[in-house]
């Protein structure tokens, strides 16, 4: 048969055409006009004792104020430590942290009573940077106030350090950095009420990634049945990792205020209580010590972390263990030492984004590589390519790499279609003899990165993450997980996964939206897993589905089972071929229902200990290398990226055209990172809490992209397939400064590279 | 206090009683039921709700309705009246120019109004036009290569003619 297999063309997204012509229906498109609008009052501290809250001026009848006295006593979202209040209690922790609920039947009149209710704090002194945490913390009586912790431990760093050459130390800094998603955050609950209407469950639609973690964070809060909450999840307009958790808040609080009025209730955050209120990406700061052999050969890698958490510990650990996982990058060294830890500041609890704490590690370990290679006389490319994972290398955990390593080919795929370490030198040369003519100074920079597809360590262990397939009456099969597609084309590339698993086409299989009571817990959407694992689970479950019809129709025809084979559509034995349709319908009258689900399956001998940091980390990783281009000013230092070459291997392409998309989206918000976006705070307070002032990308501010992909495929993905979402996010900003340092001779450890801060690094370096 | 005002929406003379002061976005979403138009800052810096007043692309969150009084709007829907798609909605879909999507519909308004302008946009061009249309997704490469196969500069990477009806959110 001379079918095409849908996996690996760039079919049209099955929501292109809804989000092209604008109908599309997002959170905020839904309900306008009839439901109750709930307002939060927040805290204008970030370290202060709750006095009094008084509610008595709000004379609007049909008003209700919530604060923490009636959330009841599990007053906290559970998420991994129970220590995030959905109301504060006595205490404020950041600015904007929700101290109490207002809802009433219009917008108009929650707000005009929230401004009503009067809050009397007793202010105290907030620990606001890493810097200030490294002092002491006044909530751990002046010791560090340490949210996480861990170390690794590889080989002799002693030993290491006595075969050096050279010893190269280096310290490196990252800032906040806010999601800024188009579509905010937002939220409709709806009680459900028994007869006497009282409550007993509330139904959630909501802007978010994770519809299980709101399940189970409602549950919690009401002390409900799982049966009680239903969550689901509306057209999403992009999360990046920022509707991880912050989703469970907004619900338990919609779902609080549901309960408290009887009514369905929306709560939608303006962009500025957005970017106020919900989390951001860690603030870092890494310190290196390497030894090294003269050829730049690696012998020693010494590495402390700091993330700063914010003021709870929310996914804080978590974060820290992809961070440190990370650290000692895609390379290769005998003796490495890693220590990590979170410390707890008063700022809004920092969360997930984009890579999840690698980006911040690779940050570090590739300007770290850059002094190396600056302190050796080595090229940056030669100084990554010795040193560069081989198959067969051994992570600083003490996972042998067996399978799906692409390090060397990466980077040099990068530097051949760049001609990078040509024009690196003639940069390099034409720095040194130019003359102050006012003419722009071009640079290139080059990073080498990877990323561990999945949950770290035992999180898929401990997920046990299940997907399953239904052959529908209308003859149509259906995907069923919890998996959200929030822009990346997770639907579109489910479909093509389980057409080519159960040997349909792509018209017979239709996608469920994520629902917890019609869909099987496939864990989070997260952590760069959703193609990898849950496709997986899918093209498992698909097989088996094709498995059970395939049996059905031999014993339809009086075959063997292995006589029958189900593709492109048909139904094929050596007596011709019957239409998918036609024995889908048959089985359906005679068996009913057909459902196959597939649950993860661990890999037998992997394993990893979480009190050790030993084992395997990951199951895959995708590997990356970027080639970044610009032209800095030589009088203002503003940075321009003129071309941005990328290298990536994802295992397997299953949708060429989204894939690019992830990478080149990813990409640019891992430059802007770099040089563009920054948090500026004064008191705890964000002085830049609007798009007018945080600034992203626009497309003046973006360079043309040459996006090369490659495959070399892994055993633990459909089809050889690894992760593509957080991938992009790690090298852009080292490769980005590498390039400012080749055009201006400047090199900067902290980011954004702003103007002043290559100004102020330039002078210091003179 | 409410004022009576007509103008042409997406080619249909319409009449809305409102305040002056109102937000034409505000207008279109509420009032009129086009939710096409996103909010996504509210002060004219993200391009989520961009319409074309009289030709021009602007941010319907800042613009007033006693301003739009005898003016013509297209908005998103005026793009793809009934059921037939623009080519540029359906390229815009097919090469990957959309991924969440929120920002799609002030995208593809924006650019409309570019094409008006420049028929066969160089990228510059597009940097130019098109810089108040922020999106957090694509990285603006798709965006780029979609209005380049659109305008016979680039050969199509989009499988045609494939479905369309995979999702169950209608």
């Amino acid at each position: 048969m001379d079918h095409q297999n849908a996996v690996g063309r760039s079919l049209l997204r099955p929501d292109g055409l809804a989000k092209v012509t604008g109908t599309a229906l997002y959170l905020d498109d839904l309900t306008e006009g009839f439901c109750f609008h709930g307002v939060t009052v927040r805290s204008p501290h970030a370290s202060a004792l709750i006095a009094s809250i008084d509610s008595s001026s709000v004379s609007d009848p049909e008003v209700k104020v919530l604060t923490a006295k009636d959330v009841g006593p599990r007053n906290s979202i559970h998420l991994i430590q129970d220590d995030w209040p959905i109301l504060a209690d006595r205490q404020v922790n950041h600015v904007g942290e929700p101290v109490a609920l207002v809802v009433a039947p219009t917008l108009a009149r929650a707000q005009s009573a929230a401004r009503a209710v009067k809050v009397a704090y007793d202010v105290l002194r907030p620990v606001l940077s890493l810097d200030e945490a490294l002092v002491g913390d006044p909530r751990t009586n002046g010791g560090l106030n340490v949210l996480s912790e861990c170390k690794i431990a590889h080989g002799n760093i002693y030993q290491g350090f006595a075969q050096a050459d050279v010893i190269v130390d280096g310290e490196y800094s990252t800032g906040h950095q806010e999601h800024a998603y188009i579509e905010p955050h937002g939220v409709i609950a709806t009680p459900t009420l028994d007869a006497a209407s009282a409550f007993k469950g509330v139904d959630i639609v909501g802007s978010l990634q994770c519809p299980y973690y709101v399940h189970k964070a409602l549950t919690y809060l009401f002390g409900l049945g799982d049966e009680a909450i239903r969550v689901r999840q509306s057209v999403t307009g992009g999360g990046f990792g920022g509707k991880e958790d912050y989703p469970d808040m907004i619900a338990a609080h919609a779902a609080l205020l549901a309960r408290a009025c009887g009514k369905q209730v929306k709560i939608l955050y303006e962009r500025q209580e957005d970017i106020i209120a919900t989390t951001k990406r860690h603030p870092s700061r890494v310190r290196h010590k390497t030894g090294v052999k003269r050829d730049g050969t690696l012998v020693a890698m010494d590495i402390d972390v700091l993330l700063d958490g914010g003021a709870y510990v929310t996914l804080s650990p978590v974060v820290l263990s992809r961070c440190v996982l990370h650290s000692a990058g895609a390379y290769a060294c005998p003796n490495v030492r890693i220590r990590g830890r979170v410390l707890a500041t008063n700022t809004a609890p920092n969360g997930a984004f984009r890579g999840f704490g690698a980006p911040q590690s690779l940050f570090a370990v590739e300007r770290q590589m850059d002094k190396i290679a600056r302190t050796l006389g080595l090229d940056p490319f030669a100084v990554r390519r010795r040193n560069a994972y081989r198959e067969g290398d051994t992570t600083p955990t003490g996972q042998v790499l067996k399978e799906s390593v692409s390090a060397v080919t990466v980077l040099e795929r990068a530097k051949e279609a760049t001609r990078f370490t040509e024009r690196h030198a003639q940069n390099e040369k034409a720095r040194q003899s130019r003359k102050d003519d006012g003419k722009a100074l071009a640079g290139i920079g080059l990073s080498l990165f990877w990323h561990g597809s999945g949950f770290t360590g035992n999180g898929e262990r401990r997920l046990m993450s299940k997907g399953a397939v239904r052959l529908r009456p209308d003859l149509k099969i259906e995907v069923l997980t919890s998996s959200t597609d929030f822009g990346q084309g997770t639907e579109g590339i489910f479909r093509q996964i389980v057409a080519d698993a159960c040997g349909v086409t792509i018209d017979d299989v239709v996608v469920h939206i994520p629902d917890t009571a019609e869909v099987p817990d496939s864990g989070p959407t997260v952590a760069s897993r959703t193609v990898m694992v849950v496709g997986g689970l899918l093209s498992r479950a698909g097989a088996k589905l094709a498995q059970t019809l395939c049996s059905f129709a031999a014993r339809h025809d009086g075959l063997a089972p292995a006589a029958v084979a189900l593709r492109g559509g048909f139904f094929e034995t050596e007596r011709g071929q019957t239409p998918f349709r036609t024995m889908a319908k048959k089985y359906l009258i005679v068996h009913g229902p057909l459902v196959a689900e597939a649950q993860f399956e661990p890999t037998p001998g992997s394993t990893f200990d979480e009190a050790t940091y030993r084992g395997d980390a990951y199951a895959a990783y995708g590997w990356g290398a970027n080639v970044v281009e610009v032209e800095v000013d030589p009088d203002t230092f503003i940075t321009s990226v003129v071309n941005l070459t990328t290298v990536s291997d994802v295992g397997h392409v299953v949708h060429p055209v989204m894939c690019a998309g992830q990478v080149e989206g990813g990409t640019l918000q891992a430059l802007a990172w770099g040089y563009l976006e920054e948090i500026k705070m004064k008191d705890g307070r964000y002085l830049n809490d609007r798009l007018q002032t945080y600034l992203i990308p626009t497309m003046a501010d973006t360079p043309d992209m040459q996006t090369i992909l490659i495959e070399n495929p892994t055993t633990h993905g459909p089809f050889g397939a690894k992760g593509v979402g957080e991938l992009p996010m790690d090298g852009g900003a080292p490769a980005l400064l590498q390039a400012i340092e080749n055009a201006t001779g400047i090199s900067l450890a902290r980011i954004p590279a702003t103007p002043e801060r290559i100004l102020q690094a330039g002078r210091a370096g003179q | 206090m409410n004022e009576s005002y007509k103008f042409i929406l997406n080619g249909r003379p319409t009449e809305v009683t409102g305040p002056p002061m109102a937000r034409l976005l505000d207008v279109l979403r509420r009032d009129l039921g086009l939710t096409g138009s996103k909010e996504g800052c509210g002060e004219g810096e993200c391009g989520a709700c961009t319409v074309l007043l009289n030709n021009e692309a602007v941010c319907s969150c800042l613009v007033p309705l006693f301003q739009v009084d005898g003016a013509s709007i297209t908005t998103i829907e005026g793009l793809s009246p009934g059921d037939t798609l623009s080519d540029l909605q359906r390229v815009f879909a097919a090469e990957g120019g959309a991924q969440c999507g929120a920002c799609t519909p002030g995208m593809i308004v924006t650019i409309r109004a570019l094409l008006d302008r420049h028929p066969k946009p160089t990228r510059d061009q597009m940097r130019e036009y098109v810089s108040g249309t922020l999106c957090r997704c694509t990285g603006y490469e798709r965006i780029f290569r979609a209005v380049e196969v659109l305008t016979g500069q680039r050969e199509a990477e989009g499988v045609p003619g494939a479905p369309v009806d995979g999702t169950s959110r209608g």
